[in-house]
């Protein structure tokens, strides 16, 4: 999440086999590319020196929900929201895949960058699709009415480590200052995420080796989320990870549980955690070079 | 801004408590047409604060909600395309956010709330 490295080329938004299937079907019977998009394209992303571009978080995140996509239809949310919206690309994706076969879904995107909620805007506008965009710092404003009635939330946080006083900059730094383990902006969304999401709703989050996931599953754990690693990637920067997290009623929440038990539970957790992601062994060694 | 989002804000300043409805100021406003899903309506129907959203849509010159509004109505396509209408296609496009208590002014341009806040405000 370098606001340095180039942005991927095209043919990352538009993968050769749609392109074949579209260019072999076009001369029997014409059919639009919308028809066979998944997601926004890039050439119709806006963008402004002051937003971060999509960039290999973005089609993480993407790629994360392309892949559950299914799922996302059968769970026929009725509220969507992007905290973090950044150049649009990831809402607009978002309710491209859900929006051509699910009707009466409603999105939200928020972001801290008055720029980047302009050019969100845009690539919505571009892609004939909306989303409510607001203008604020995670949820704020929001917290109070929108409580409980989030079924699915998507966040591609500002997750690098920088120094403290990074972190709530203007601009385009806001899109990646991550404080101390990256964690400054993450630790702030969890518990809003936990207020706002509905009792089936679903988070999806980008991370990072270095912002130590395992922890932050077991920190959801103790609030009674699930989770599973959706999608992982690893670039030559950085470790990318996009977990899926959703209300599990098999997991008793930690604040309810006398303290005495508290040190069996958070050991079932862990070996629970470690047989559903072997990886988690390797987070835990990949800390220590950061 | 559709008025569903209106219905969602409140003043978020330190130590407000009384931040919703805000007041609507309105430039200008715009309708768009939404497709329709009652199910949708159905969901979100009880979580709306029903007068907030009559007060918004008279604000925008629509007046065909009644005053009050309970389930029951939910049954009715009259009551739903009406709602619908309200909720959905109402936007408002330039023009502010009022809090009710502070009477603090939060813009909204090209139909984008602004919510953030001044540091002495936070």
């Amino acid at each position: 999440m370098d606001p340095k490295i180039d942005v991927r080329t095209e043919s990352s938004s538009m993968p050769s086999s749609i392109r074949t299937k579209e260019g072999d079907q076009w001369n029997s019977k014409p059919v639009s590319y919308k028809m066979y998009s998944k997601s926004a394209q890039i050439r119709l992303v806006s963008s402004h020196p002051e937003v971060y571009e999509p960039c290999d978080d973005s089609f993480a995140l993407v790629d994360a929900l392309l892949a559950d996509r299914t799922n996302l239809l059968e769970h026929h949310p009725s509220l969507c929201m992007e905290v973090g919206c950044g150049s649009g690309y990831v809402i607009t994706s978002l309710a491209i895949m859900l929006g051509q076969e699910v009707a009466g879904v409603h999105y939200i995107a928020t972001d801290i960058n008055p720029h980047a909620v302009q050019v969100t805007s845009e690539t919505l506008k571009a892609h004939g699709v909306h989303a409510e965009v607001i203008s604020t710092d995670i949820a704020s404003g929001l917290e109070r009415r929108l409580s409980g009635i989030v079924d699915v939330m998507v966040v591609n946080p500002p997750y690098v480590p920088t120094p403290e006083d990074e972190v709530g900059r203007d601009g385009i730094t806001s899109a990646w200052a991550g404080g101390e383990n990256g964690r400054r902006v993450i630790d702030r969304i969890l518990p809003i995420a936990d207020k706002l999401l509905s009792d089936r709703g679903w988070l999806y989050m980008v991370m990072l080796a270095a912002n130590n996931p395992s922890q932050i599953c077991l920190a959801m754990r103790e609030k009674g989320y699930a989770s599973r690693i959706i999608v992982q990637r690893s670039t030559e920067e950085e470790s990318l990870h996009v977990v899926k997290f959703w209300r599990d009623s098999d997991i008793q929440v930690g604040a309810r549980e006398p303290t005495t038990t508290s040190r069996t539970t958070s050991t079932t957790v862990m070996e629970s955690l470690f047989s559903q992601f072997p990886r988690l062994a390797f987070w835990r060694n990949d800390n220590n070079s950061y | 801004m559709r008025l569903l989002t209106h219905n969602m804000l409140s003043c978020n300043i330190k130590g407000v408590t009384n931040g919703f409805p805000l007041r609507l100021e309105v430039e200008k406003f715009v309708e768009k047409e939404v497709d329709f899903s009652a199910e949708f309506l159905r969901n979100i129907f009880p979580k709306i604060e029903w007068k907030a959203l009559v007060d918004a849509a008279r604000s925008m010159g629509y007046a065909e909600l009644p005053d009050e509004a309970d389930s029951s109505m939910l049954d009715s396509d009259d009551f739903l395309k009406k709602f619908h209408h309200a909720l959905l296609e109402l936007h408002l496009e330039e023009g502010a956010l009022i809090c009710p208590e502070t009477g603090r002014r939060f813009p909204v341009n090209k139909g984008i709330p602004n919510m953030l806040l001044h540091e002495d405000e936070v």
